[in-house]
């Protein structure tokens, strides 16, 4: 501070930086949130009520488990810490804690709900979390997949399409051969579309939203007619088995965490590890940084020596490997069934969360996690009998995006040159 | 207008400087045989793929080619021939094949020209499905609310629809103009949301029908259904309807002053906004526009067949179809009449194929996807049938990333 008077008030006043005026947006949200939450679901609950959470699961090592709160109080303290952080984070100094405040509102949003509808009852909060993880796995794989790609630049909205085809095929030939073989053949279809995609954007340099809608429709064609065709005349082949849950030792026994994330299939763990393994490979190894480096400035990259075509079709090949692995979840491991248009969106939703996690591994995790919450959330408001309408949780993940497109709560960048073709000179 | 490089001329749209993709989509600079014979060689390439996957799923005839080859070859040929006349004989076959026809390509005509009006603004709107389902659904609440006399019922229920889908597309062109959010995902995005918030509104007081526990709408009233045209064939005015959408498409992109904008800013938007246009404005109105053009195509699928009633997902695939459309006709209104009528044909084909021939009308969708990516890609094209490459190169790059 010189001796020059500035008057610091104004002057500071005109100047707010993005961040600021993210952080101004969060705050009144997070207010306005804790003011819903005390009216909706603080005064909306008689006074004496409790909800019962029930934190085992049938068939776990401990049983009887339960919490029990008075409902009331519980929204009236959410309520308060809501307005709490909403007007700490309105504090310009604390600016870069916007992030944190929001996912503790939002998480403490949900638990309130959860209070306000179990209220006079009980209900399975473990069962629940558990399912979030389950239904997260698709959500997961089809993000990862957009990600490899459009690290590289290549836009895949075909997600959708390679989910349900490698779905089918994983259906079929692990009827024929057995689930290992159909969770290969999956992964090997989704290799082929992947391919598809990336010669039809890097080869013949076609648009690739248009590449991804052709995919998308040729591959609910096909999957729809051949099943028509011949599943229905071929039964037997529809019955692939699944994967059946693999409990950890030790680990699967904690209370809570264990159910939550250690008593699953192969791809649920796989997903997992996928994450890790992509999130250090793209950030800490030099495969991730020519990926990224093609992503951003394939000119530069090429300049330096790095085939952009094969980093290119390398990546969105293995994209459409991971897509693979999520179509054989689904009917591997989640249905043991292949019905026409089994996918309805998923790879949309995957698409979703891959811009929701900012192009990043471990935010698509997260993304994943949030909208696997949502449709848990939704299968579960029948049983509760709230008055809510289930279409509005089923509408979240694309508000979502909206909402984070627009760059009303933080601005997504997608790799600066995603979407646009090579053409080397 | 200025006669700086890169802003189109008022009256010269010389074929100097255009980016490939535009003269792609619209044809502009490409003589008519040239415009025609990708097209053409597109779907001739797509009939003998459908072809072959018609021959390698018929699970009866696989396995006589072990035993008699030459039997099975011609079992083959007739399965093909079979599928094949039941598509010509259902689309084209008798007056009431060519009603289906004409009634199957209304909506898609519709449907087509939202996409093409995006497209010659070089916005790709990937949501005709949600804007359908607003239209529709808005339309719908006229046609059952009201009682008016036929002339008044209808208009005013299309007006509806036209609101209502050129609200759902502007939500899309504000948020492009205002934060600079890519039409795509938005247009994606908000393709979900009306879908359940259709879902959601059929459960309503205000939509279901009385007495049911379902998500299904009261049914229009008589006075806003579209009359049939020949007495107890399905074709109806709703084509009359899409004839007259065409035509006002056409005045639209090619005479009036706020389509001479919209190409002007889908040529070049710099050069838009070098010549003095707001191109913020122009892309909300051109996904006005656009949501318009399938907010008819809603309410076509709610008034204009049976039940005459909502029900969810009633706009279907038809906006993604609209696409292929839109890409087939190559964004001219005219184009989009004859994609129009030509995927008309092979869905009403389509069916009698299914009835007749047994083969399921998923094979449509297969077709339409190998004729849109051969007609993005031409290169593959001339490649199969060893066509000399024109001296533009062409390709289709319409969007430019997701951070517009």
């Amino acid at each position: 501070m010189t001796a020059v008077a500035t008057p610091p008030e104004a002057d500071v006043k005109t100047r707010a930086t993005p961040e600021e005026r993210r952080a101004t947006v969060v705050g009144v949200v997070l207010i306005l949130l804790g003011v819903f939450v005390f009216w909706a679901f603080g005064l909306g609950v008689e006074s004496g009520a409790t909800s019962t959470f029930n934190l085992s699961l049938p068939g776990e090592r401990f049983q009887g488990l339960f919490v029990e709160v008075n409902s009331q109080w519980l929204s009236f303290a959410v309520a308060a810490i809501l307005a709490f952080l909403g007007g700490w984070v309105l504090r310009r100094s604390h600016v870069h804690w916007t992030n944190l405040a929001l996912a503790i509102g939002l998480g403490l949003l949900a638990l309130a709900f959860l209070t306000w509808a179990a209220a006079g009852g009980q209900f399975n909060l473990v069962g629940m979390l558990r399912s979030t993880v389950v239904l997260a796995v698709p959500v997961i794989l089809g993000g990862l997949s957009g990600l490899m790609c459009e690290r590289v630049a290549v836009i895949n909205i075909a997600i959708e399409g390679q989910l349900l085809t490698s779905a089918f095929v994983g259906t079929i030939v692990g009827s024929a051969f057995g689930i290992w073989v159909g969770l290969v053949a999956a992964m090997l279809t989704g290799a082929l579309l992947g391919a598809v995609l990336a010669v039809l954007a890097i080869r013949f340099r076609i648009d690739q939203i248009i590449a991804g809608v052709v995919i998308n429709i040729f591959a609910l064609g096909l999957t729809s007619f051949l099943a028509r065709r011949v599943l229905a005349e071929a039964q037997d082949l529809n019955a692939p088995g699944r994967f059946t849950a693999f409990k950890i030792p030790i680990l699967g026994d904690i209370p809570i965490v264990g159910p939550m994330f250690f008593d699953h299939n192969i791809f649920v763990y796989a997903t997992f590890a996928l994450v890790i393994v992509l999130h250090f490979g793209l950030f800490y190894t030099r495969w991730g940084l020519r990926s990224r480096s093609v992503g951003e400035h394939p000119e530069a990259a090429d300049t330096v020596g790095i085939n952009v075509y094969r980093t290119r079709y390398r990546n969105v090949i293995l994209g459409g490997v991971i897509a693979g692995f999520g179509g054989a979840f689904l009917t591997l491991a989640q249905v043991s069934r292949f019905e026409e248009n089994l996918t309805a969106g998923i790879g949309f939703i995957g698409l979703a969360a891959m811009i929701f996690g900012r192009w990043m591994p471990l935010g698509v995790l997260g993304a994943g996690l949030v909208f696997g919450f949502a449709r848990a959330l939704q299968q579960k408001l029948g049983v509760l009998g709230t008055p809510i309408p289930s279409e509005f949780l089923s509408m979240t993940p694309y508000i979502v995006t909206i909402i984070v497109v627009a760059g009303v709560v933080g601005r997504a960048r997608p790799p600066a040159a995603d979407g646009q073709p090579y053409i080397k000179d | 207008m200025s006669e700086e490089p890169g802003v189109p001329g008022s009256g010269d749209w010389g074929d100097e400087g255009f980016p490939s993709w535009y003269a792609r989509v619209t044809g502009v600079g490409t003589s008519v045989g040239q415009s025609l014979i990708v097209p053409a060689l597109a779907l001739l390439t797509a009939l003998i793929v459908g072809g072959v996957i018609i021959a390698l799923t018929d699970v009866d005839t696989l396995s006589v080619w072990g035993e008699d080859p030459w039997e099975a070859f011609k079992l083959t040929i007739a399965g093909i021939f079979d599928a094949y006349k039941a598509l010509f004989v259902g689309s084209l076959g008798s007056p009431r094949a060519i009603s289906e026809t004409l009634f199957t390509a209304t909506p898609l005509i519709l449907a087509g020209l939202a996409v093409a009006v995006g497209f010659q603004a070089g916005l790709f709107n990937i949501g005709v499905n949600g804007q359908m389902h607003i239209g529709g659904m808005a339309a719908l609440w006229v046609a059952f609310t009201f009682s008016l006399p036929t002339l008044v019922h209808i208009p005013f229920a299309i007006l509806a629809a036209i609101i209502g889908g050129a609200i759902w597309g502007g939500i899309a062109g504000l948020l492009k103009a205002r934060t600079g959010a890519h039409e795509v995902i938005t247009t994606i995005m908000l393709n979900f949301i009306a879908l359940f918030l259709v879902d959601y509104l059929l459960k309503t007081s205000l939509f279901q029908q009385p007495n049911r526990n379902d998500p299904i709408s009261q049914a229009a009233n008589a006075t806003a259904r579209f009359p049939t045209l020949f007495g107890d064939y399905r074709l109806n005015i709703g084509f009359i309807v899409a004839l007259l959408a065409v035509g006002v498409a056409w005045w639209l992109m090619y005479r009036s002053t706020l389509g001479f904008e919209f190409r002007a800013v889908g040529f070049n938007p710099s050069g838009g906004r070098y010549a003095g246009m707001s191109v913020a404005w122009i892309y909300v109105s051109v996904m006005a526009v656009s949501g318009a053009f399938a907010g008819i195509a809603g309410s076509n699928q709610v008034l204009g067949l049976e039940p005459y009633r909502g029900i969810s997902n009633f706009a279907g695939n038809i906006g993604f179809d609209a696409i292929a459309l839109a890409l087939l006709g190559r964004s001219n209104p005219v184009g989009v009449l004859f994609a129009g009528l030509l995927f008309g044909a092979l869905r009403a084909g389509g069916r009698e194929m299914q009835g007749a021939a047994g083969i399921p009308i998923d094979l449509v969708l297969v077709l339409q996807a190998l004729v849109i990516v051969l007609i993005a890609a031409p290169e593959l094209v001339r490649s199969i049938y060893h066509i000399k490459t024109p001296e533009q190169e062409l390709e289709t790059t319409i969007s430019t990333g997701w951070g517009g």
